[in-house]
C-alpha cells in the first residue's frame, strides 16, 4: 500500500446526508485530504478509480443491482465501513419491511406499479425489504447515526490510520443525555428509546434540542430490558406505542437482533 | 461535418443516484436522445402510512440530507394544514430563516463545491483546494454561513430537531440572532468575491435558450421562499391544493423518477423560475448582482440558473438580516427548552408547499381522527425537472451535433448540472459511455 491509502465513498437507498455532514467538516476536510487520497467521491468529485483501500457505503440496500455493486465495492476494498443508519442497520428506509410490499409499490406508484412486475422494466427490479451492508458482504467498521456525527467520523478514521480500535461506545443515550443534565424525556410524557439506544457519538442531541431519542444509532449491544421495561410500566407506555417506535429505525434489526454481531466481523 | 455519434448511458452501472444520457446520430442525424433518471425506489409515500402526526416530518426529512430543513418542514406544513394548526409570527419568521440558512448553503455547495469546477477546467474541488486556495477558503466559509443559520434556528444543519409540529421545540437566543447578523453583514466580501470570480469565467457557460414555462410560489409580500402560492409564467397564479393538476406526475420508462408537465411538455423550478416570476422582490444587493451579468427576467437560458443562483444567494443574506431584525426589533418571546405546542388532533387532509433550493416542493398527507397518517404524496423538484432537461437536450443537441463527442459529453453535463439536481437523486456524474460507430 501506498504511504496514503486511497480512500471511496459510495452510496446506496438513502439520503446521502452522511456524506454532506463529511463535507460539512470544511477545512477539516481538507486536513484529511493530507493523509489519504480521495478517489471516488460522487457526491462532489468526478473523478473516480477502483483502486482504493478503504470504502465507505451510506444508504441500504433495495435492488439486486445495490447487492452486485456493493459486492464489487467488497472485493476491491481491503476495508469496508458501513456510515449512517441505513448502512448499518436498515434505518428508516426499514419502516417499509413491516408492510406489504404489493401495497408499499401501489401507494408510492398507483397503477404504476405494474412496472415492477415487468421483466423488461429493470429499473424497477427491487428487494421487498431494506437491508444494511452487513446483510450481504462482510463490513469491518460501523459508524452509525441519522446522520452520522462527523466528530465521530473523524475519530473513527483516524483511529484506523493509526492502527488503533475505533469500537463504537456501548453505553445507553441516557448516560449521554445524564451528561447534558437533560430532563428525561418521560418526564415529559414523551416515550424516549434513549434507554436502549447506543450513545456515545450524538451527545443525546435530540434531548437536548427539546424533543426525544427517536433510536437512529440502534440497540445497544446488550440492551437493560428489565430496567427498561420497568420504566415503561411506570410511565403507562403500551405494547403497540413500543412496537411503534421500535418500527422507526429498527424493522431490520428487530428481525435479525441487534448489532451483537457489529463488532464481530474478523478485522 | 457529419458524423456518427452513439453515447450509451452504462446500463450495468446504473443505480441510486445516477442519470444517463443516451444520444445516438448517424450521418450527423439525431436518432435518439435521452436523458434517463434511474434512482432506486424509496417509496416514503408508504413509510408514512400508520406513522403518527408528529412523526411524519421526521421521517420525510430523510428524502434529502442536503434539503432535509424543506422536506421537514413541508412536512409539518401539511400536517399542520391538516389539523389546522397555526404558527405565530416568530415562529414563521424563525422557519423562515432556517430555510433561508439551508438555500444558501445548498446554492453555495452547488455553485462552489460542483459547478465552478467546469468553469475552471477541474474535475472537482479538490485539485482547486491548489489551484485556486483563496477562491475555496471562501466557498468554505459563505457554506458554513448557511450551516451555522440552521444551526443556529434549528438546532442541526442536517435533519433538524427544532421544528416540530406547530412551531419550535427550542428557540435560539438573542444573543446568539445578533451574533449571526454580525457574521451575515460580515460575509458582503465574501459574496462579492464569489461573483467577481463567477462573472470572470460566465463566458465558460454555454449560450442556450429555450423557452419554456416556469413554475415557482409566489407572495405579495415577498420573494416567495417559505410561503406563497404557485405560480405558472404561462398561465398566472395557479390553486395549492389542486396541486396534482398542475404537476400531472406520469411515468415514463426511462425513469423511476416520476416526470411532470403543465401548460407544455416541461416546465422548469428552481432559482431560475423564482427569479423570472419574483424578480421585482428581490433585495437590491441581488438586483445589483443579477445587472452585473446582464441576467434579466424572462430569461430563458438554463445555463444562468448558476447565475440566478448566486443573485439568491445575495437575496438570502438580504432577507435573513431583515427577518433577524424583524425579531429582535419586537422582541424574541422565549419559551421552554423543551416546548411542546399544543395541537388539537384532528382528521384530514393537507398540503404544505416550500421553494426547496431546488424549487417548489409539495407535500400531502392525510390523517385519521387519532393523527395516523393513512395516505402521503411529494412531489419533488428535481422530478418537475427531468421532462425539461430532456426538451432542453432535443433542442441543444442537434446544434452542437457537429463537436467532438467529448466537447457534446461535457456541455450536457453541464446541463443537467445548471438544474443542481438534488446530491441525493443526483446526476453529478453521469454514466455515458462514447462508442465510435462506423458509417456501414
Amino acid at each position: 500500500m501506498s504511504e496514503k491509502p486511497n480512500v471511496a465513498f459510495f452510496d446506496f437507498a438513502g439520503c446521502e446526508g452522511d456524506q454532506l455532514e463529511i463535507i460539512n467538516l470544511e477545512e477539516r476536510l481538507l486536513d484529511l485530504v493530507e493523509v489519504v487520497d480521495v478517489v471516488n467521491f460522487r457526491e462532489a468529485m468526478s473523478e473516480h478509480s477502483d483502486d482504493y483501500d478503504i470504502a465507505f457505503v451510506e444508504g441500504s440496500i433495495t435492488t439486486p443491482h445495490d447487492a452486485e455493486r456493493l459486492e464489487e465495492v467488497r472485493s476491491n476494498a481491503d476495508t469496508v465501513i458501513a456510515i449512517g443508519s441505513c448502512a448499518v442497520f436498515g434505518g428508516i428506509n426499514s419502516i417499509r419491511n413491516e408492510q406489504d410490499f404489493e401495497a408499499v409499490k401501489e401507494r408510492a406508484y398507483g397503477e404504476d406499479a405494474a412496472m415492477f412486475d415487468d421483466p423488461d422494466a429493470e429499473l424497477f427490479d427491487s428487494f421487498e425489504q431494506a437491508q444494511p451492508a452487513k446483510a450481504f458482504v462482510d463490513v469491518e467498521y460501523e459508524i452509525p447515526g441519522c446522520p452520522v456525527d462527523g466528530e465521530e467520523f473523524i475519530q473513527t478514521v483516524t483511529a484506523i490510520l493509526q492502527g488503533g480500535d475505533p469500537s463504537l461506545a456501548n453505553h445507553p443515550v441516557c448516560v449521554d443525555c445524564k451528561l447534558e443534565e437533560n430532563t428525561c424525556a418521560f418526564e415529559r410524557d414523551e416515550i424516549c428509546l434513549g434507554p436502549i439506544t447506543r450513545g456515545g457519538g450524538c451527545d443525546a442531541i435530540c434531548v437536548s434540542q427539546g424533543t426525544r431519542c427517536w433510536g437512529c444509532r440502534g440497540m445497544v449491544d446488550n440492551p437493560a430490558e428489565d430496567a427498561y421495561s420497568e420504566v415503561l410500566h411506570e410511565y403507562g407506555v403500551t405494547a403497540d406505542e413500543l412496537v411503534n417506535e421500535f418500527t422507526l429505525y429498527w424493522s431490520w434489526q428487530r428481525e435479525h437482533g441487534p448489532q451483537a454481531d457489529v463488532q464481530e466481523v474478523e478485522q | 461535418m457529419s458524423q456518427n455519434i452513439s453515447i450509451e448511458g452504462d446500463l450495468v452501472t446504473r443505480v441510486e443516484g445516477h442519470g444517463e444520457l443516451v444520444v445516438n446520430a448517424t450521418d450527423g442525424q439525431l436518432e435518439e436522445c435521452e436523458w434517463q433518471v434511474v434512482e432506486s425506489p424509496r417509496f416514503f409515500e408508504s413509510m408514512v402510512v400508520g406513522r403518527d402526526w408528529d412523526e411524519i416530518h421526521h421521517i420525510v426529512s430523510r428524502i434529502c440530507g442536503i434539503c432535509s430543513v424543506t422536506h421537514t418542514m413541508t412536512g409539518l406544513k401539511a400536517v399542520e394544514d391538516a389539523m389546522a394548526v397555526e404558527l405565530s409570527e416568530q415562529d414563521i419568521k424563525l422557519r423562515k430563516l432556517a430555510l433561508a440558512g439551508e438555500t444558501l448553503q445548498s446554492h453555495v455547495l452547488h455553485l462552489g463545491y460542483l459547478a465552478l469546477p467546469d468553469l475552471v477546467d477541474a474535475k472537482s474541488v479538490v485539485p482547486m483546494a491548489e489551484s485556486h486556495e483563496e477562491e475555496v477558503k471562501t466557498v468554505i466559509r459563505l457554506h458554513k454561513l448557511g450551516n451555522e443559520l440552521i444551526e443556529t434556528v434549528a438546532g442541526r444543519s442536517t435533519h433538524a430537531q427544532r421544528t416540530i409540529p406547530g412551531g419550535f421545540s427550542q428557540l435560539p437566543h438573542e444573543a446568539e440572532l445578533r451574533d449571526l447578523r454580525t457574521s451575515l453583514e460580515d460575509s458582503w466580501g465574501d459574496i462579492e468575491a464569489v461573483v467577481d470570480l463567477v462573472l470572470s469565467l460566465a463566458d465558460g457557460l454555454p449560450d442556450f435558450t429555450r423557452e419554456t414555462e416556469y413554475i415557482s410560489l409566489t407572495d405579495p409580500d415577498e420573494y416567495a421562499l417559505y410561503d406563497g402560492v404557485p405560480y405558472s409564467s404561462d398561465t398566472g397564479e395557479l390553486d395549492l391544493a389542486e396541486y396534482r393538476d398542475i404537476v400531472n406526475e406520469h411515468v415514463v420508462e426511462q425513469s423511476t423518477a416520476k416526470f411532470t408537465k403543465h401548460n407544455r411538455e416541461s416546465y422548469m423550478v428552481g432559482a431560475l423560475a423564482r427569479f423570472n416570476n419574483n424578480y421585482e422582490q428581490l433585495g437590491p444587493m441581488a438586483t445589483a448582482v443579477a445587472d452585473r451579468f446582464g441576467l434579466n427576467p424572462v430569461c430563458h437560458k438554463p445555463y444562468m440558473n448558476n447565475v440566478a443562483q448566486l443573485v439568491e444567494t445575495a437575496h438570502l443574506v438580504e432577507h435573513s438580516i431583515e427577518l433577524i431584525d424583524s425579531i429582535l426589533e419586537s422582541g424574541l418571546e422565549e419559551q421552554s427548552d423543551y416546548h411542546k405546542p399544543d395541537v388539537d388532533v384532528t382528521a384530514g387532509q393537507g398540503v404544505g408547499a416550500i421553494e426547496a433550493p431546488r424549487g417548489v416542493l409539495f407535500h400531502d398527507y392525510t390523517v385519521d381522527e387519532e393523527g395516523t397518517a393513512v395516505e402521503g404524496n411529494c412531489v419533488i423538484p428535481t422530478n418537475q425537472n427531468h421532462a425539461n432537461i430532456q426538451q432542453d437536450m432535443e433542442q441543444l443537441v442537434p446544434s452542437i451535433i457537429d463537436q467532438p463527442e467529448d466537447q457534446i459529453e461535457h456541455t450536457l453535463e453541464m446541463l443537467v448540472r445548471a438544474y443542481d439536481p438534488c446530491i441525493s437523486c443526483s446526476t453529478h456524474y453521469l454514466d455515458i459511455e462514447f462508442v465510435d460507430e462506423q458509417l456501414e
